[in-house]
């Protein structure tokens, strides 16, 4: 039977604030366990919490960038559970007033048509512990405990394992590009669930929905979901029913386990925080962060693909990362060609920095070493074959192009005399490519203008070589 | 299971979410004090609130918050101190991976 899949997905993105959401500890990733606390993240008797200003105007933001209505009234609301991972028993969060509401992140799909997945809502809450569990006994960690964290919740409108990750890919630039989280998802910072259900083609109402957590790479949920459409698939094809629940991915095994049946949220038992005040947005706020508003992904490629002429292909290479593609621009600016320094930074210097382990922020290898190699090339100084050496070079020291050029005498050869010296002696080596060509297979002259180029060590003008080959062969030879 | 009583008070179902364990005395004595207060909140059905927007505090007060501005607090062996028990520097306490159904 062929049977429709349905995914929504929530997606946990941690604010890169300095503070958490309702104190001032810090919150940075990796410091030892419970350093980062004080008496309200602990949840003592007799604190207050109070909202981080910022945390409100990022997630603001982030409804913007997705298209939202922003809530002009939203207030906090306690969320109550059992797990010693908030020790108020609650969670601050929100729950029918959220910050923002609709909205829509535009996925491009791999047959090359465009979809509009739709944003339900998203809210602000906070995280809660990190649990480490051991045979008979957990270890709470309160570091993480209070870190402003959104939760953007989509739409059941995404088709597939594959169109997930696309979501999530998607959705992950917007935010980096708007600077409200670093997006890590080795320390955490992104994180999703998702609730997922199959129906047999032609069925109108949706199947029953299964909701999987702990997926924390993209990868692994789009792993995660394949696995659950298939466990769904041969439980309908056995004739039997999907149950309602939670289930928990293991991303070693790659399976998913039962974790829980679902709660409802009654079992939450939400009611308005009275420890906070309700929150009031004015057009005038609405105004100031929709003016500030960065560039958005899809707008800066559509951007670079008209301003710089470069393919679809490397206006996306260099506009998935906020930080390359100001790198780019940098070095596009100067440069007399900035085709071949979107060639050089999307191939020579992505390629190096991936061998390397490293990123652009941390390049050796600076934007404006990106346009002299281009501008050396373009006024024939260097062949393009020299460049990329001499790009080895850069990439190695951090030393400027110029430099390594001149030292190391890579200026490129424009004497003619001393090309058809290279030429001739070319010609005389390799009589049978060059009877090929005098025979009129035009192709026999690429071997020699490879042996040319060969014998200058890589520094003759390609092109010369070629005039003064094609010259030196009709003449009849020596 | 108990049923809703005419005010709507579930007294089981309101003990089992908050985890708490009733004797039969206590059961009717809380049953009793909670329809109390639904009974009092019902005052409300007797006014007239069309176009009266509900409120989310009692307090005429709103966008109260605080700049983004981190400080250590330096309070971890104190906190560790005051866990019932410990295991190096996080709070250990009975394993609590939900995997019933």
């Amino acid at each position: 039977m062929e049977y429709l899949t349905t995914i929504g997905l929530e997606v946990h993105v941690q604010l890169r604030t300095a503070s958490k959401m309702f104190c001032s500890c810090p919150h940075r990733y990796g410091a030892p366990p419970n350093s980062q606390t004080c008496p309200v993240c602990l949840g003592y008797p007799g604190v207050l919490p109070v909202p981080n200003r910022q945390a409100i105007e990022w997630t603001m933001l982030t409804g913007l960038m997705l298209g939202c209505r922003i809530a002009r009234y939203s207030k906090f609301d306690r969320k109550s559970y059992f797990y010693p991972d908030m020790p108020k028993n609650y969670q601050i969060s929100q729950y029918d007033l959220p910050l923002c509401e609709g909205g829509y992140v535009e996925v491009d799909l791999e047959n090359g048509d465009t979809k509009k997945v739709g944003i339900t809502r998203i809210h602000l809450e906070e995280d809660v512990a990190k649990s480490t569990h051991h045979s008979t006994t957990s270890a709470i960690d309160f570091n993480r405990a209070g870190t402003p964290l959104m939760e953007i919740v989509t739409e059941p409108d995404i088709a597939g394992p594959e169109e997930a990750y696309a979501f999530l890919t998607s959705l992950k630039q917007i935010l980096t590009f708007g600077g409200v989280s670093d997006c890590n998802m080795e320390q955490g910072n992104i994180r999703c669930d998702a609730n997922i259900s199959i129906r047999p083609v032609g069925q109108d109402g949706l199947g029953v929905k299964t909701e999987i957590k702990n997926m924390n790479t993209f990868s692994g949920a789009q792993r995660a979901l394949a696995y659950e459409v298939e466990r769904q698939k041969e439980i309908l094809n056995s004739g039997g029913r999907i149950e309602q629940e939670t289930r928990r991915w293991d991303d070693v095994s790659g399976t998913t386990e039962l974790m829980r049946s679902k709660e409802d949220a009654h079992d939450y038992r939400y009611f308005p925080d009275p420890d906070l005040m309700p929150m009031v947005v004015d057009e005038a706020w609405i105004s100031r962060l929709t003016a500030e508003m960065p560039e958005l992904p899809r707008t800066r490629k559509a951007r670079f693909e008209r301003q710089y002429g470069i393919s679809p292909y490397d206006a996306g290479v260099l506009t998935a990362d906020p930080e390359l593609a100001l790198f780019y621009e940098a070095a596009a600016a100067g440069s007399a060609d900035a085709k071949a320094a979107a060639n050089l930074v999307s191939n020579l210097l992505l390629h190096a920095l991936a061998e390397a382990g490293m990123e652009i922020g941390s390049s050796p290898v600076r934007p404006e070493h990106i346009t002299s190699l281009v501008n050396l090339v373009a006024e024939g100084t260097i062949s393009s074959q020299i460049a990329k050496d001499v790009f080895a070079v850069v990439f190695e020291t951090g030393r400027g192009p110029e430099e390594i050029v001149r030292e190391r005498g890579l200026v490129q050869v424009q004497d003619t005399d001393q090309i058809r010296t290279w030429v001739r002696s070319v010609i005389e080596e390799n009589p049978g490519p060059a009877a090929d060509f005098r025979a009129g297979r035009e192709k026999a002259i690429g071997r020699l203008v490879g042996a040319v180029m060969k014998a200058s060590r890589g520094k003759a003008n390609p092109q010369l070589v070629n005039e003064v080959l094609r010259e030196e062969l009709t003449r009849g030879g020596v | 299971m108990s049923e809703r009583t005419a005010n709507g008070m579930d007294i089981d179902y309101v003990a089992q979410l908050a985890r708490i364990g009733l004797t039969p005395a206590e059961r009717a004595k809380f049953q009793g004090q909670l329809e109390a207060i639904l009974g009092a909140m019902r005052k409300l059905d007797e006014l007239e609130l069309e176009g009266i927007e509900p409120t989310a505090h009692a307090m005429p007060v709103h966008n109260v918050w605080r700049e983004d501005r981190a400080r250590e607090w330096d309070v971890k062996d104190a906190a560790l101190r005051n866990a019932p028990a410990r295991m190096q520097d996080s709070i250990q306490v009975p394993k609590i991976v939900d995997t019933s159904g």
